[in-house]
C-alpha cells in the first residue's frame, strides 16, 4: 500500500467535488494499492489540517472553511508548512496574471510536491515555467481538468494516441456558449434570451463575459498549444471572437444549408470563432457538452465528447490525474 | 510533434455539399462586341440557345464603347465543352466578333454566414470585392433583416477556381468583415492545417 498525502487548495465548487470523490473512491483506490489521505484543505478563510486524514463528512456541509478551520494559514504559507506529497490546486482562474493559483503551484512544485489542477490561469500565463519547475524538482504537473472538464483530451493525446503525429485539435471547449447557441438554434430566440435562460439554470455566470467573449475557450487553446504542440504561445497570440454577435437568423440561415454554428477553438490555427459546422459532424454536439476532434496521421480523426464542467465531473478528471502519477510506467523504467 | 504545411489537408468534416452545385460543369466567359443597332443582343443569344448553354450572367457595357463604336458584352455561361467551336462559328457568321472565349472552372464552393449591418455597409460592394477577383464569385445570397436597427444576417455561397482561391476569397471577406464590422462565420472544413 502506498500512502499519499494530498493537500487541497481551493474550496469552491470543484474543491467540494474533489473532497467528495476522494471520499467516495477510497475503497477503489485502496484496491489499487493507493491510500490517498487528504491531510489539508485550504481556502481564503483558512485551513483544516489533519495528519490522519480529514473526515469528508465534517467539511462537505460547509460552504467555506470559516467555521471548521484549524489554522489561519492560507495559500503559499499553508502549502509550504504542511507535509504533503501532492497539491490539488482548484482556486478560481485568472487568465491575466494567473494568481493566486500561480503562486500556489510554484510553491508546491519547488518544494517537491506534485501538482494536479483544474485552474487554467497559471498554465495560460506560465506553462513553460511551471513545466520546467516540475522537471527540475522531479515532480509532475497534471492538468487534464483544465480543458474539456471530464472529457479526456490531454491524456488521450499524451498517452493513448502516443506515436501519432498530431496535425491539430478543434473543438467546443465551453459548455456555456454551446448551451446558448444550441438554445438559440432550437427556439429561434435572441442571444440575450438564451443567456438569461442559461443564467437562471446556473449554466452561465452573472457576469458571463469570460465565457461568451471566448476568453475561456482561448485559454484552453493556449494550454493545448503549449502542452501538446510545444508552441510556446501567449494568450494574446490567439485570435478571439465570442458568440455575442451571433443572431438567431444566422443560425436559421446556416441550418437551412445543413450547418450549425458553434464556438470552435482551433490549434494550431490559434483561433476562437463562431464557425459553421456540418449538422451530423461528430463535434457538433448540443447543450452543455464539449467536444474535440484530434487530427492524427496514423489514427485519422479521433473525436471525444463529454461534460465540460460540473463539480463531480471535474473532480473525476483530477482523480484520474492523481492516479496516473502513481501508476506511471516509464519506458526507461522497464529495464 | 506538430507538422506545419502538411500536404495532407484536413477536410474530415465534409459531407454537406449543396446538391445544386455542378462541380465539373464547363463554365465559360465570352467577351463579344456588338454593333450599336437594335436586335444585336438577340442575335448573340441565338447560338447559345441552340447549344443549350445555361446563361449565368450577361453584362452589357454600353458605357464602354470601343473606338469602332462597338458595344462590349460579357456572357458567362455553363455549357458542353464540345459545343464551343460551333457557337463561336455561328456568332462569327452573324457578324458578331468574339474577342475572347475562355473556360472558367469554378470547382470549389463554400458557405459563409455574415452578421452585422450588411445592407448599410454596402452589400453590393461586399459582393463586388469577391466577384472582381476573377477567380471567385458570390453565387447565392440570402439576407434576413429582423428590424431597422438590428443586425441582419446573410448566407453567402462563394465559388472559386480552386482551394487556394477559396482561401484567398475568404481572406478578402475577413478583411471586408473587419473593415465593415461584420461577423464572418466561416465553415470548419474550409480551413486546412
Amino acid at each position: 500500500m502506498r500512502d499519499v498525502k494530498v493537500s487541497l487548495v481551493g474550496y469552491g465548487i470543484v474543491g467540494h467535488g474533489v473532497v467528495e470523490v476522494l471520499n467516495r473512491k477510497k475503497k477503489l483506490l485502496r484496491d489499487m494499492g493507493l491510500n490517498l489521505k487528504l491531510v489539508s484543505v485550504t481556502d481564503h478563510t483558512g485551513t483544516v489540517v489533519s495528519e490522519g486524514g480529514i473526515d469528508a463528512e465534517k467539511i462537505l456541509g460547509e460552504r467555506t472553511l470559516q467555521n471548521v478551520a484549524t489554522t489561519s494559514m492560507k495559500g503559499k504559507e499553508a502549502i509550504l508548512a504542511i507535509d504533503s506529497d501532492l497539491v490539488v490546486e482548484v482556486t478560481p482562474t485568472n487568465i491575466v496574471h494567473g494568481q493566486p493559483g500561480l503562486g500556489h503551484m510554484e510553491a508546491a512544485l519547488s518544494s517537491g510536491k506534485h501538482v494536479v489542477t483544474s485552474n487554467k490561469g497559471p498554465l495560460v500565463v506560465a506553462y513553460s515555467r511551471l513545466e520546467e519547475l516540475a522537471r527540475d524538482n522531479g515532480v509532475m504537473l497534471k492538468f487534464e481538468a483544465t480543458v474539456g472538464g471530464t472529457m479526456p483530451l490531454i491524456s488521450l493525446v499524451e498517452r493513448t494516441l502516443v506515436g501519432n503525429t498530431f496535425y491539430g485539435i478543434r473543438g467546443i471547449f465551453n459548455g456555456t456558449c454551446n448551451y446558448i447557441l444550441t438554445r438559440m438554434a432550437e427556439e429561434g430566440i435572441p442571444y440575450t434570451h438564451a443567456l438569461s435562460e442559461a443564467q437562471d439554470l446556473g449554466i452561465a455566470e452573472a457576469d458571463p463575459s469570460y465565457d461568451v467573449e471566448g476568453v475561456d475557450t482561448a485559454g484552453k487553446v493556449v494550454i493545448l498549444a503549449n502542452s501538446l504542440f510545444n508552441m510556446n504561445i501567449k494568450y494574446s497570440d490567439v485570435d478571439v471572437t465570442g458568440i455575442t454577435g451571433v443572431t438567431p437568423e444566422a443560425l436559421a440561415l446556416a441550418k437551412k444549408r445543413g450547418y450549425v454554428i458553434k464556438l470552435i477553438g482551433d490549434v494550431p490555427a490559434l483561433t476562437v470563432r463562431p464557425t459553421l459546422v456540418p449538422i451530423g459532424s461528430p463535434i457538433a454536439v448540443a447543450g452543455t457538452l464539449n467536444s474535440a476532434a484530434i487530427y492524427t496521421d496514423l489514427s485519422g480523426t479521433i473525436t471525444v465528447t463529454g461534460l465540460g464542467a460540473g463539480s463531480i465531473e471535474t473532480a473525476s478528471a483530477i482523480l484520474s490525474d492523481i492516479i496516473s502519477i502513481y501508476r506511471t510506467k516509464r519506458i526507461d523504467a522497464i529495464f | 510533434m506538430l507538422i506545419k504545411n502538411s500536404t495532407q489537408a484536413l477536410f474530415p468534416l465534409n459531407g454537406t455539399e449543396d446538391p445544386g452545385i455542378m462541380r465539373n460543369a464547363m463554365r465559360l466567359s465570352m467577351d463579344l462586341e456588338l454593333q450599336d443597332i437594335p436586335g444585336q443582343l438577340m442575335l448573340a443569344l441565338q447560338p447559345l440557345r441552340d447549344s443549350k448553354a445555361n446563361i449565368i450572367s450577361v453584362v452589357h457595357h454600353r458605357d464602354r464603347k470601343t473606338p469602332r463604336g462597338m458595344i462590349p458584352v460579357r456572357f458567362v455561361v455553363e455549357m458542353d465543352r464540345s459545343r464551343l467551336e460551333t457557337v463561336k462559328k455561328q456568332l462569327a457568321d452573324s457578324g458578331i466578333s468574339v474577342v475572347r472565349a475562355g473556360e472558367d472552372r469554378f470547382i470549389e464552393a463554400i458557405s459563409v454566414v455574415l452578421v452585422g449591418h450588411i445592407l448599410d455597409s454596402d452589400l453590393g460592394d461586399t459582393v463586388k470585392r469577391i466577384d472582381s477577383t476573377g477567380f471567385a464569385e458570390v453565387m447565392d445570397l440570402s439576407l434576413t433583416m429582423p428590424g431597422v436597427d438590428e443586425p441582419s444576417s446573410a448566407y453567402l455561397r462563394i465559388r472559386a477556381t480552386g482551394k487556394a482561391e477559396i482561401q484567398k476569397a475568404l481572406t478578402i471577406l475577413r478583411e471586408v468583415g473587419s473593415e465593415k464590422k461584420l461577423l464572418v462565420i466561416e465553415p470548419i472544413e474550409a480551413e486546412a492545417v
